[in-house]
């Protein structure tokens, strides 16, 4: 018995203080992007040009955006800009609850993910249990939602767990494009659990297609399939961007003034 | 035993031309040939252009060898003799319409359509779609006898795959393991580049092992290219291969720990697991090491400051690995529940071309980072780490012992690594009509990319073989004649890509 006990004293205590403590970020953590678009000679693409996954457009008046929901948080715009007019930040407060509100512009502010109506809330807001699907991705970002339920972070501790089937689950949270071959098992799935659900799109794949989008072999991602309700994008997204966008949802951490 | 072969190295590009292009009988005694002499089965893949390449890994001396011949519609299967072919027999009819006649399980791989126009090898009609694990499975019929079906979604965070059980009680005569759930499309994408989206693909063919994948990838563009990199550079690109090793084995022997209900080294090691995926992310921004790796060299430097940071860092989680290890296989009940579980005979994984760290669980001592050195780690690789058993105690010896060696290699990994960011490669202009292949040891076991240019130096076949490839069959090996309740245990010892197969 007791060699197993004296290593949990040597071993420690390391379950983070998130939300109220935010965890220590890397200092190279590409995170949300800004854009000073001041700085954008007229009629300039080149970051555009940089970019694989054709995350960035531009607006009427020629400033360009950055689609968070196709970005795969890579470094080539960054690199490719003449005018350092892009940056990444360590701002790893991401998650939507619209598609729309992924579009990063200069001047715009940021619309993080909502709590949910008042009478799901009620419901959910102290235990929302959710059916993981991985639906042809590169497991990256199950890597960080597994993460989530180690010792680390803790996900238990606000009332939410990850469930083994379908019918003992509030939502449904999806990872990859939904390949063509997986199309039917989420369909499934996302009728298998009962009303009121939600789902929740994590990394590019699942919001976009990620770097597979317009491939035959995907659908797109989630939303081309089921109805989406809150959006986590990155490439693979940090653990504290996904809790934070799932606390968010169940009302744990305060809405955006 | 270069025999009709064209030798070259990991790393290295030959001309088409010098690739001997056999007639089939010859290619496939050449193939048993060099198998019989200790060679392994790398690849076998058609070329989109009516043929068929066979790369052998030649670890004893060091070198790869090459060869083609022209492969009719239909042609009798090189599988009754050279039992690693099953696999690629498969995949190469359901990409390219051949039929290896006599195969003895000849079933799709990853259900899709096939790359070029032309019948299908199982009759499905081109116009509809194809469903995943749609085919004959292997039943067994008898009084009691039932079976186990289980995915494609599974009960955890776990990617998809449909696993059929035959069982007789809590008795597993059989698995049979259908895959393809996560096919998107990679090798048919690669086609015609390198794109701008290509490396992004290489590092996503399985999101754990973004720094295997992604380095075969540049290796193999570095070869066609004839690029160099410097060595700095490529220490640093072997410094976060071994971050990604120790994560995903530190992790390995955390699952393991809880799938037999130990759950201090479960908990420990869930934790250790995201500080060395922090190492990574500490250097490249990425957890997982994305945006790290480019053809030609490296995109991140490491100077003083952040080395002496890395070294603190990894000091730290180096030792609660170790300790959280030493605790997992000092404890009887734990030893109890691996030993004689889930074993595959010494014999089987020779057949069957297991690789990696179930290869090595069977005794057999091949690395590529010792075989087919990437560079980055020259005198730094001793003998690999081998266990005897082949069952899950001798899988996660390995894991253990491949860990702390990791934690000696990144200690001295981290005295050779680049302090300012190397100057940007130019764009690599492949050459035209040449084969390449990339070879780098991930954590799983060998990482294989065979990239072939045509006449305009775009890619006209591009082969992503994942060790998982192999090792999904060893898998179903492991579990004849065990309890099916043993089936997660197992299935972690191994720890298999589901997207690394199914690309």
């Amino acid at each position: 018995m007791i060699p197993p006990i004296l290593p949990r004293l040597r071993q420690g205590h390391h379950t983070n203080g998130f939300p109220e403590q935010a965890p220590p970020m890397p200092d190279r953590l590409r995170g949300r992007p800004v854009i000073d678009a001041a700085l954008c000679p007229a009629g300039c693409t080149v970051c555009a040009k940089a970019c694989a996954v054709e995350a960035i457009s531009f607006s009427a008046a020629g400033k360009p955006r950055i689609d968070l929901g196709k970005c795969v948080f890579c470094p080539a715009c960054v690199e490719a800009c003449p005018e350092k007019a892009l940056r990444f930040t360590d701002e790893f407060r991401l998650s939507t609850g619209r598609r729309e509100d992924l579009m990063v512009e200069d001047g715009k502010v940021y619309a993080l993910g909502q709590r949910l109506r008042d009478e799901v809330l009620r419901l959910y807001g102290r235990s929302l249990k959710l059916r993981v699907v991985s639906a042809g991705g590169c497991n990256g970002c199950e890597v960080d939602v597994n993460v989530l339920g180690t010792l680390a972070w803790d996900l238990g501790r606000f009332g939410i767990n990850y469930v083994a089937s379908p019918r003992h689950a509030d939502g449904m949270l999806l990872c990859g494009p939904v390949s063509k071959n997986m199309e039917l098992a989420v369909r499934k799935t996302w009728d298998a659990i009962p009303e009121p659900k939600m789902c929740i799109a994590v990394g590019a794949c699942a919001i976009s297609g990620g770097p597979y989008a317009g491939h035959a072999e995907q659908c797109g991602g989630a939303a081309a399939v089921v109805p989406v309700d809150l959006f986590i994008p990155g490439c693979p997204p940090h653990p504290a961007t996904i809790l934070d966008g799932l606390l968010r949802l169940i009302g744990r951490i305060a809405p955006q003034p | 035993m270069s025999g009709p072969w064209c030798t070259f190295t990991a790393g290295g590009a030959v001309p088409l031309a010098d690739v001997p292009d056999l007639p089939l009988d010859a290619l496939r005694s050449a193939v048993v040939a060099a198998v019989g002499t200790g060679a392994r089965l790398g690849c076998w893949c058609g070329d989109g252009a009516g043929r068929v390449v066979a790369i052998m890994v030649d670890d004893a001396n060091h070198r790869l060898l090459a060869a083609r011949a022209v492969l009719p519609e239909r042609y009798p299967s090189l599988t009754p003799e050279c039992a690693q072919a099953h696999l690629f027999e498969r995949e190469l009819a359901e990409q390219y319409g051949t039929v290896p006649e006599g195969h003895p399980w000849f079933k799709p791989v990853r259900y899709h359509h096939r790359l070029t126009p032309g019948p299908d090898a199982w009759g499905r009609p081109s116009d509809q779609p194809i469903l995943p694990a749609v085919t004959d499975m292997f039943t067994v019929v008898g009084d009691e006898v039932h079976e186990v079906a289980v995915g494609p979604v599974h009960a955890g965070v776990i990617e998809p795959g449909h696993f059929r059980f035959q069982c007789h009680g809590e008795h597993v005569f059989h698995l049979e393991i259908h895959l393809g759930y996560q096919h998107r499309g990679i090798e048919r994408a690669a086609l015609g580049g390198p794109h701008p989206r290509s490396l992004l693909h290489m590092e996503t063919a399985a999101g754990d092992s973004s720094i295997a994948h992604g380095w075969a990838y540049c290796q193999a563009v570095e070869a066609l290219a004839g690029l160099t990199v410097a060595p700095p550079a490529l220490a640093l690109r072997a410094l976060m291969l071994e971050f990604e090793r120790l994560a995903n084995h530190t992790g390995d022997l955390g699952a393991l720990a809880g799938d037999v209900g130990f759950l201090p080294t479960a908990s420990f090691n869930g934790r250790i697991r995201g500080d060395f995926l922090n190492l990574s992310a500490a250097v490249c921004g990425s957890r997982l090491g994305r945006g790290m790796l480019l053809p030609g060299g490296v995109r991140f430097a490491i100077d003083d400051e952040r080395r002496d940071g890395l070294r603190r860092k990894l000091d730290a989680a180096g030792a609660d690995a170790v300790h959280s290890g030493e605790l997992l296989f000092a404890t009887s009940s734990v030893q109890a529940r691996f030993e004689g579980v889930g074993v595959v005979r010494g014999e089987d994984a020779e057949s069957a071309g297991l690789v990696g760290v179930a290869r090595r669980a069977c005794g057999v001592a091949r690395d590529a980072r010792r075989d087919h050195p990437p560079g980055g780690y020259d005198g730094l690789i001793g003998l690999p780490a081998i266990a005897s058993s082949g069952d899950v105690q001798a899988r996660a010896a390995v894991r253990f012992a491949e860990l702390r060696e990791s934690l000696r290699l990144t200690r001295e990994l981290l005295g050779r690594v680049p302090a300012e960011a190397p100057p940007r490669a130019p764009t690599p202009v492949l050459r035209p009509d040449h084969l390449a292949v990339g070879l780098i040891e991930g954590w799983r076991g060998p990482v294989l990319h065979l990239a072939m240019t045509g006449a305009d130096g775009r890619f006209s076949r591009y082969k992503v073989v994942d060790p998982s490839f192999h090792n999904w069959f060893g898998l179903m090996l492991a579990l004849r004649d065990e309890q099916i309740s043993d089936f997660p245990l197992c299935n972690k010892s191994f720890n298999l890509s589901y997207c690394g197969f199914d690309l």
